[in-house]
Formats: structure tokens, C-alpha cells, sequence
């Protein structure tokens, strides 16, 4: 029968060391551990929130990314395009030019080559003209060098003078 | 408290009827826990990091280890009774005289001192030499106070006109020698002077509450100044251990039964009685000091905590929850009027809940300690008829059955503090609840 007939002194004792137990624990022990633990909750919950929301702003930016890509790629293109164009209608200009040019320079040319063959010409024959006359006097000189000769010639040029 | 006459029925069929109950409630409980475990994904988030291959292996280990300490203790219970047995013999003269014509080990008595309070924590017999912690003793006689220690009482010595009842119904109390020649006398005995002083010692299992006390303060400020100084990092060693039973009880206890926007006045007292049921319910399974003390088989202690869930309940009580106890609505009123038969009922509910709680743990403490006691009290029983018989139903049957029920009472232990903590917070969360 003593098993389920309670002493009083127990009672009394449970009790005190009950609420002291409970007091001492909920101010050392239960406060700061649960404070700690929501503490941790909260900050394990922003840290995801936040990690969504990097994730989102990440999609947004990818997405700016390869909006600009494109646009930069488009433009790209119609840089590219307007380039050839230019570079086509540059050599396009160019070669026109150095056609001119060059037609120009044969010309130019052929007029140079004209002049100076007119040049060597007129050199030539001033050349071969005093060559003659040197050609003439040494002849002259030989033919003169004797009596008979001289007045052989001057009886010649007389009678070409008179004829004329 | 309970009148000890109101509960003169056959005690073993109580304990038999609640321990049948309690066993079909026990699965169902486990089955739910290890479901809630399962499914519980806030759980395996939180503590999948501190859950490494190392942990696993400190499990194992940790299995192993308090596989080795039931062992060890079934062999010291062993021991114990066994010094029991001859203490009883070389006490036998003077105390229990049946026992001095059998020299038989009456294993009823011997489990029943195991299960009750003492004045002295008796450690073991040594030849015949009991080794024992002398306790203070308080009493309040007659309007005097008077203070001793208990080996003053020992071995059934009076001191100061008192003494140690070793039979009958006062077995264990102590009582007053002068008072005890006037108990005779049926006047004195009606008019309620009897030879019991008001005791207030500092018993066996007052001490035992005192230790274990001081060791959850140990166990919890040092889990607490871990969280101060691991700040916002996942726990480590103790309060990783400790971790996940509070979030339990604040999850799934409280949060669960209380509700969300309540629930905090209530954890302090919640946890403390987890955990002091739990420690003291493993501490009762191990037979040596510091263990060893029936402290939640003890009808008082489950009582005192049963009736601070009862105090709690009703002072924080709501007006609905009083409407509901005493004009509960949707009630046909001739369940109220002429004979008030709801509102009876409601009220006697109001204290059997807190009474169940209050018998479930003390019974399932006490039965499971029962059988174990049981068992090892075979080896003796059957050792008296051959010695190499005891021998054989001890190794063959008696400690195999023992570490069988130590395993089961550490799940026990963890149940009753489950179910003694689960059964508070429902009340709690009844008396909160918003009605509409």
C-alpha cells in the first residue's frame, strides 16, 4: 500500500525543487536556447529569401544580358553590312581612280616619250648636220689641198653661181 | 493528494490494466513519432549538415555503449537484490519473522522496498555491513521540530522516540514511539492524533530530484552558453544532441497542440517536464547511485507534476473554456437542467485528466521496474531450490529477459516523457483554444 500512498515531505520537496527547477531552466537555459533557435530560423529564413531573390535578379540580368548581346550583335551586323558597303564602294572609287591615274600617267607618258623622240630627233640631226659639214670641210680640205682642185672648184661654183 | 484509502483495490490489476492499455498506446505512439520523423522535411533540412558519416558512427557507438550499461546493470540489480536477500536474513530477527523459518527471499517485499522511498540511499551490503548515505530527517512532532540523521534510525534504532516502521501499513514512516503505544487506543486514533509525524526529511528520492535537477541545470546552461557562443551555426557535440528533441517538443508538441500564436508561455514548463521525466525515467534504470532512486515511479512526484499541469490548465483557461465545462453548447438542455449530468461530467474531467497523467507514469515506471525486479528475484527464488538451477534460469532466462525489458524501458522512458509532455500541451491547448 505505501507505493501509491504519497508522502507528504515528497510532495513538498517535488514541488520546491519543481519551480525552481522550472525557473532556473527557463531563465539560463530554455530563454537563450529558444531565443538562439529563432534567431537561427530567422536568419537561415532571410539567407534563402535573399538567395531567391539573387536568383531572380540573376535571371533578370541574364536576361538584359542576352537582350544587349543581341542588340549588340544586330548592330554589329549593320556596322558589318555598312562596312563592305563602304569598302566595296571605297575600292569601287579607288580603282577608278587608279584607272584615271594611270591613263593619265600613259598619257603623260606617251607625251614625254613624243617630246623627247622629238627632242633626240632634232639633237640627231643637228648632230648629223655638223657631222656633214665637218665631213664637208675635211673633204673640202682634201679636195682644196691641191692647186688644180681649188680652181677646179671654183670654176664649178662659178658655173653653178652663173647657171643659177 | 490521493486518499490512500480510496485507492485500497487490488493494485496489481490496476498496474496490469494500465500497462495493457498503455502498451497498444505505446505503438501507436512510436509509429507516429518515427512517421513524423520521417516526413518531417523541416527537420531533415535543419539538421542534415550536423547528421555526418561521423555522427552515424557516434550512434552506433552510443547504441553500443548503453547496450553495454543494461547489461551491466542487470548484473548489479543481480547483486543488489542478492545483498538484499541477505540483509534480509541478517536482519531477520528483529524484522520480518515469517522470513526467519523459510530463510526464503520473499520477492513481493523485496521489490516493493526497491520501488518505495527510503529514508537512507542504501548502496550495497558488504558481509553483512549495509554501506548506506545517511539522510537528514525532518520531522514535525507534536509542534516540535526535530532534525537528525538517518543512520540514527537504522537497523530499526529509535532516536529521539522515533523509529522506522518496518511493517504493516505504515511501513517505511517513520513514527513515534510514544504516540505508537497510544495508537492502541481507539479514541486517540479517532480523533486523528496518530503516532505519524509531519515528515519532511530529505528522502532518497528528494535527493535524487535534487541531482537530477542539478544535472539537467548543468546539461542546459551548457547547451545554452553553446548557442551564445556558436552563434547562428549548426550545433555541435551536446546541443547537437539536444537540438532536435527541443524542436520536436516546440514543433510538434506545443506549436502542434497549443498553437502557433500561444505557445511560448508554455514551453519552459513543457521542456522541463520532458526532460526531467526522461533523465529521471533513465536514471531509475540504472540500480546504482546516482541512479536507482523511483523517482517518476513515484506516486507523489507524478502527482505534483500532474497537478502543476492541472493549475496550469486552469489558470490559463479562456471563458470558452469554462462555457464549454459548464453550459457547453450544442448540449440538448435536458442534459443540463433538471440534473446537471454535462456539467458533472465536464468537471469530474477537469481532474481525472490531470489524475490519468499522474497514474500512467507512475504505473509504467513501476511495472516496468516490477518485472525486471521479477525476473532477477527468479534467480534466487530458484536458487534457493538448487544453486546451480539459479544459476542456469539467471544466464539462460532471467538476465536475457532483464536487458530485454531495460531496452524496452528506455523506450518507455522516452514515451512517458513524450506522452506526460504531449497530454500537458493538449489541456494547455484546450484551455487556450478560440471558440467561436
Amino acid at each position: 500500500m505505501e507505493i501509491v500512498s504519497p508522502g507528504i515531505g515528497l510532495i513538498l520537496w517535488m514541488t520546491i525543487s519543481f519551480t525552481a527547477l522550472v525557473l532556473i531552466l527557463h531563465r539560463y537555459a530554455w530563454k537563450p536556447i529558444l531565443k538562439s533557435l529563432h534567431d537561427r530560423e530567422d536568419t537561415i529564413e532571410e539567407a534563402l529569401n535573399t538567395a531567391n531573390k539573387a536568383r531572380e535578379e540573376m535571371k533578370d540580368l541574364k536576361a538584359d544580358n542576352e537582350k544587349l548581346l543581341k542588340e549588340a550583335q544586330e548592330e554589329r551586323n549593320i556596322i558589318l553590312r555598312e562596312a563592305r558597303k563602304v569598302k566595296e564602294s571605297i575600292i569601287e572609287q579607288a580603282k577608278t581612280k587608279a584607272n584615271e591615274e594611270a591613263d593619265n600617267i600613259v598619257e603623260n607618258a606617251k607625251e614625254r616619250i613624243e617630246y623627247e623622240k622629238m627632242a633626240a630627233m632634232t639633237d640627231l640631226k643637228n648632230q648629223i648636220a655638223s657631222i656633214s659639214i665637218e665631213v664637208a670641210e675635211k673633204i673640202l680640205e682634201k679636195e682644196l689641198s691641191r692647186e688644180n682642185k681649188q680652181e677646179d672648184y671654183i670654176k664649178k661654183l662659178i658655173s653653178d653661181a652663173q647657171l643659177n | 493528494m490521493v486518499d490512500a484509502a480510496c485507492v485500497r483495490v487490488d493494485t496489481s490489476k490496476l498496474y496490469l490494466y494500465i500497462v495493457g492499455v498503455s502498451y497498444l498506446e505505446k505503438f501507436f505512439i512510436i509509429w507516429h513519432i518515427i512517421y513524423k520523423f520521417a516526413s518531417d522535411k523541416t527537420y531533415s533540412i535543419c539538421h542534415m549538415n550536423s547528421l555526418s558519416i561521423l555522427k552515424k558512427f557516434k550512434t552506433v557507438f552510443f547504441v553500443v555503449i548503453l547496450t553495454t550499461v543494461m547489461v551491466l546493470s542487470a548484473f548489479f540489480t543481480s547483486i543488489d537484490v542478492f545483498s538484499q536477500h541477505h540483509e534480509s536474513r541478517q536482519d531477520e530477527i528483529e524484522l520480518i519473522e515469517e522470513e526467519i523459518a523459510k530463510g526464503e527471499l520473499d520477492a513481493g517485499k523485496m521489490i516493493i522496498d526497491h520501488l518505495i522511498d527510503s529514508h537512507e540511499w542504501h548502496l550495497w551490503t558488504y558481509k553483512g555491513h549495509h554501506v548506506s548515505i545517511p539522510l537528514p530527517v525532518f520531522l514535525i512532532h507534536k509542534g516540535e521540530f526535530h532534525a537528525f540523521w538517518s543512520n540514527k534510525l537504522a537497523h530499526g534504532h529509535h532516536h529521539k522516540g522515533f523509529y522506522i516502521e518496518v511493517q504493516g501499513d505504515n511501513k517505511g514512516k517513520v513514527l513515534s514511539t510514544i504516540q505508537d503505544d497510544m495508537l492502541d487506543d481507539e479514541i486517540l486514533r479517532e480523533e486523528g492524533t496518530s503516532g505519524l509525524p509531519i515528515d519532511l526529511s530529505i528522502t532518497k528520492n528528494v535527493l535524487a530530484i535534487l541531482i537530477s535537477s542539478i544535472i539537467l541545470i548543468l546539461i542546459f546552461t551548457s547547451v545554452a552558453r553553446a548557442y551564445k557562443r556558436r552563434k547562428d551555426q549548426a550545433p555541435k557535440g551536446l546541443q547537437s544532441f539536444m537540438e532536435p528533441i527541443i524542436i520536436f517538443i516546440r514543433d510538434d508538441i506545443a506549436k502542434s497542440s497549443i498553437g502557433e500564436k500561444k505557445y511560448e508561455k508554455y514551453m519552459p514548463f513543457l521542456l522541463t517536464v520532458f526532460f526531467f521525466i526522461f533523465l529521471n525515467n533513465l536514471m531509475g534504470i540504472v540500480p546504482f547511485f546516482p541512479g536507482g532512486a523511483n523517482i517518476t515511479g513515484n506516486i507523489a512526484v507524478t502527482g505534483v507534476m500532474a497537478i502543476f499541469t492541472f493549475l496550469i490548465t486552469s489558470f490559463s483557461g479562456n471563458r470558452g473554456y469554462w462555457t464549454h465545462i459548464i453550459n457547453a453548447p450544442g448540449v440538448p438542455w435536458w442534459l443540463k437542467f433538471p440534473i446537471p449530468l454535462m456539467p458533472v461530467v465536464e468537471i469530474v474531467g477537469i481532474f481525472t485528466k490531470p489524475f490519468v497523467l499522474m497514474i500512467r507514469l507512475f504505473a509504467n515506471i513501476t511495472a516496468g521496474h516490477t518485472i525486471i525486479l521479477g525476473f532477477i528475484s527468479l534467480i534466487f527464488i530458484f536458487g534457493n531450490i538448487n544453486e546451480f538451477l539459479g544459476l542456469g534460469v539467471g544466464i539462460g532466462f532471467s538476465i536475457p529477459f532483464a536487458v530485454f525489458m531495460s531496452l524496452l524501458e528506455l523506450l518507455v522512458a522516452f514515451i512517458q516523457a513524450y506522452v506526460f509532455t504531449l497530454l500537458s500541451a493538449l489541456y494547455f491547448g484546450m484551455a487556450v483554444e478560440e471558440h467561436h
